[in-house]
């Protein structure tokens, strides 16, 4: 604000830890109401009445689906409810609207904070084009690598355990992701290192059930599996060019013309 | 002189090591807030956030 024309490359407010932090946190949520509000409204046409329509085949709602199917997903094995004891679900209708927006709200609003802070330590220029291309290789390392493995499944979809499942999505995020900022590193070396760490989840492979096979319709499954996959994509752009246009724009307040 | 590019996140490497400690606390609130949405366990978190999980291609139940 009042700086003087002096532009000398100690951008004072960019030095002080609750400042850096406080830019960090206010385009990480704006970045995230602008995905959140979008990706909100395309799960509402567009994915949430797939996974509608696959819990009609389980035979019942969600809260109560597949009692005593051992192995589908939503076996109340798989929830580590004891029998009976249901806990809280959202009804279905608005209320099931409401939270599942409120928790892609909040989703995206943690995938801003670590978009923004990976920015922010990589530094360099940054601006709505370049905030694309970080959107892009966030839905690499955050949608599309981990689908290769384990695409984004339907209720009552079989599937391994969930705490192996969760393991490996983590895995081939966090190589993807390292992979990527690898990739974008001086010599060639990292660049291949990091071709390598995008590989390696891929190699060790992911954990799959013993055998394939679900309540709703294989064509449902891949519809879904399609339709999540491009809402994800939107979401990622959306989150990454919001981000770095305002972290663009806090740069312009801060400094002289 | 050099002149600074028009926008960058953080500037010099001086202002980007002082600026450390709040990128990394942004991380870790990003990771908390993650958690909480996406992969913890408990049954009332799961069932709010059931839809977006699935959604989003999240390892779900």
């Amino acid at each position: 604000m009042r700086r003087t024309t002096r532009a000398t490359r100690s951008a004072i407010p960019v030095t002080d830890g609750a400042v850096v932090f406080r830019r960090i946190f206010a385009s990480a949520l704006i970045a995230a109401l602008a995905a959140g509000i979008v990706t909100a409204t395309l799960q509402a046409c567009v994915t949430t009445p797939i996974i509608v329509e696959a819990e009609r085949y389980e035979g019942g709602d969600h809260a109560a689906a597949a009692e005593g199917l051992l192995l589908l997903v939503h076996s109340s094995d798989a929830h580590g409810a004891p029998d009976g004891a249901q806990a809280w679900a959202p009804s279905d209708g608005f209320e099931r609207s409401f939270y599942t927006a409120t928790a892609t709200l909040v989703t995206a609003f943690g995938w801003a904070l670590l978009l923004v802070a990976a920015m922010s330590l990589r530094g360099g220029p940054i601006d709505m084009r370049r905030g694309l291309v970080w959107g892009a290789c966030g839905f690499a390392a955050a949608a599309l690598a981990p689908a290769l493995g384990l695409p984004p499944e339907l209720p009552g979809a079989m599937a391994a355990d969930l705490g192996a499942r969760q393991a490996w999505w983590l895995l081939a995020f966090l190589a993807t992701a390292a992979g990527i900022w690898a990739m974008a590193g001086r010599t060639v070396w990292t660049a291949a290192g990091g071709v390598l760490l995008i590989i390696l989840p891929h190699l060790l492979g992911a954990p799959h059930p013993e055998r394939f096979g679900g309540a709703a319709p294989p064509e449902l499954a891949a519809h879904f599996a399609t339709a999540s996959l491009a809402v994800a994509a939107v979401f990622w752009l959306v989150l990454g060019g919001v981000a770095g246009a305002v972290l663009a724009r806090f740069d312009r307040m801060e400094r002289p013309a | 002189m050099t002149t600074i590019p028009a926008s960058s996140a953080l500037s010099a490497a001086s202002g980007r090591a002082a600026a450390l400690p709040a990128i990394l606390a942004a991380l870790m609130l990003g990771i908390v807030v993650l958690y909480g949405a996406g992969f913890a366990g408990a049954d009332v978190l799961h069932n709010a956030a059931h839809d977006t999980r699935h959604a989003l291609g999240y390892p779900c139940h």
